[in-house]
């Protein structure tokens, strides 16, 4: 579990301090997606980065698991949305740099496994100059997963994606993540990607960034989703709550 | 890739044969014993290579390829730094960027005072030609990774070695070839320079000997030498980018 309490964060210099994250407290259960939905510079990728522990300076409580966010101890998987894979790196290495960098001989089985559930088993030696964005997404979604991730961070992943093969990952993922159930926080300001991905959807509210509400998702891993009914009563009630409470502030 | 390869070497024999022609024109123009032709130059070259030249050579080579390693082993390292660290560039950055447009050369008289004639001062030189160039690209390349680039290895928990290793140098050793592809040719200069003093090594001595002996048939062999080891130097180096980098 992930306790967030109190969690504020502010940018730049000492006299001009823009607050990005204002006092956000939220509990995030294991083995759940929760997507994180709000407008462009809300403050949740920065969210994000101190779930990573690539930003360290903020004020309040965050714990993984009780300990605080300490990513030499824990495993944490990121996927941003430029891929984040290293370009002087083959298809292989960039998958295995996690369990590399972790220090452990990757599992080679279920490497292949992984590769193959991907459909990336033939691309292993190219170059991510070489590939398409659903090609590196892909690699970077089997980066993620190699590394067997206590917790998966997922930055706007598929934004940068044409719609078809946009809608083509998250239905890989989502077989993927299925057979893990790793507790995942994936960032993204479509409320379709918010419904179709996770099991609770959080509102942030505009910059400075504050939790409006946490909502249990009826519609996740219902089977034919798109096509139902459900979803599409849910996307109107969220949309109609993201307008009315964007446009307070 | 491999169209890019065919298109240097043609490119090169195009030069080649270019610059043969220009001088052979040039030569039967004349006709006068300071510009013999090329073929009377090369036949030459083939007579007293091993005889004459080949420790000439072998002397120019060590010098300017130690030159070349101790540069990058000493120029990378500190531009490594330098580009990561912000405190070590406030403290480095302002000597490096005064001394850098000092004409190296004028120094040569300091360096033989302090290190003698021999070969420490033509080392020394050819090391203080190259290394500022290094130095500064090798930092520039540093700076220049994007801080997403690091993200993923941080949040992976990677140690600071581990950030070198896997970052910084696979994405500034293309750079750091390059800036050293570049400095060759100075250098060669530099080495050349060095050479017609305080020695009897070194395609520099050869040449000027030559010179100095009116025999322009072997002070011409000892040029396309010279400039052919530069060029070999030079192609290595681009080779060995083109290996290396090939991800680019």
């Amino acid at each position: 579990m992930i306790s967030v309490k109190e969690l504020s964060v502010a940018y730049g210099e000492n006299q001009q301090l823009t607050p990005a994250l204002d006092k956000v407290t939220i509990e995030i259960d294991s083995g759940q997606i929760y997507t994180f939905i709000g407008p462009s510079g809300c403050g949740k990728s920065t969210f994000l980065y101190i779930l990573a522990g690539i930003l360290r300076d903020y004020q309040g409580i965050v714990t993984i698991d009780g300990k605080p966010v300490d990513p030499q101890k824990q495993r944490i998987g990121l996927i941003l949305q430029n891929y984040g894979l290293l370009p002087w790196k083959n298809v292989y290495q960039n998958a295995i740099l996690g369990a590399k960098i972790k220090d452990q001989p990757a599992d080679e089985p279920y490497v292949r496994f992984i590769f193959q559930q991907l459909g990336i088993e033939d691309l292993l030696g190219r170059y991510p100059k070489e590939l398409s964005g659903g090609q590196q997404q892909r690699v970077a979604i089997a980066r993620a997963f190699i590394l067997k991730p206590d917790l998966l961070l997922m930055d706007e992943p598929f934004s940068a994606l044409d719609a078809i093969t946009r809608e083509e990952i998250q239905d890989l993922f989502l077989k993927i993540w299925k057979q893990h159930q790793v507790t995942t926080v994936f960032i993204t300001h479509s409320v379709d990607e918010a419904l179709y991905l996770g099991s609770k959807i959080v509102v942030f509210s505009p910059a400075p960034g504050k939790i409006i509400e946490v909502i249990d998702n009826p519609c996740f891993q219902l089977e034919n989703l798109r096509a139902r009914d459900e979803y599409y009563r849910m996307s109107k009630q969220l949309r109609k709550m993201l307008s009315e409470e964007w446009s307070k502030q | 890739m491999v169209e890019a390869v065919k298109d240097k070497w043609l490119g090169a024999a195009y030069s080649f044969i270019v610059v043969l022609v220009f001088w052979g024109l040039v030569s039967w123009w004349l006709d006068i014993p300071i510009i013999p032709s090329p073929a009377a130059v090369f036949q030459n070259i083939l007579d007293i290579y091993t005889s004459k030249m080949q420790a000439h050579v072998a002397a120019s080579l060590l010098r300017i390829l130690a030159g070349i390693i101790i540069a990058i082993l000493a120029g990378v390292p500190l531009g490594f730094l330098m580009g990561y660290f912000e405190r070590v560039d406030k403290i480095l950055s302002p000597l490096v960027y005064f001394t850098y447009p000092v004409p190296k050369l004028a120094l040569l008289p300091i360096v033989m005072l302090l290190f003698g004639l021999g070969e420490t001062s033509k080392l020394i030189m050819i090391i203080l030609i190259i290394v500022f160039q290094i130095i500064i690209t090798s930092r520039d390349a540093v700076k220049s990774i994007p801080a997403e680039t690091y993200h993923s290895l941080q949040s992976l928990g990677a140690s600071r070695r581990q950030m070198f290793t896997e970052i910084i140098v696979p994405a500034s050793l293309p750079e750091v070839l390059t800036a050293t592809r570049l400095a060759l040719g100075t250098a060669v200069s530099i080495l050349f320079f060095t050479e017609t003093f305080g020695t009897e090594y070194g395609m520099g001595y050869f040449i000027m000997d030559a010179w100095m002996r009116v025999n322009y048939l072997e002070m011409y062999s000892g040029i396309v030498v010279l400039s052919f080891m530069g060029f070999v130097i030079f192609t290595l180096i681009d080779l060995s980018e083109s290996r290396l980098c090939s991800w680019r």
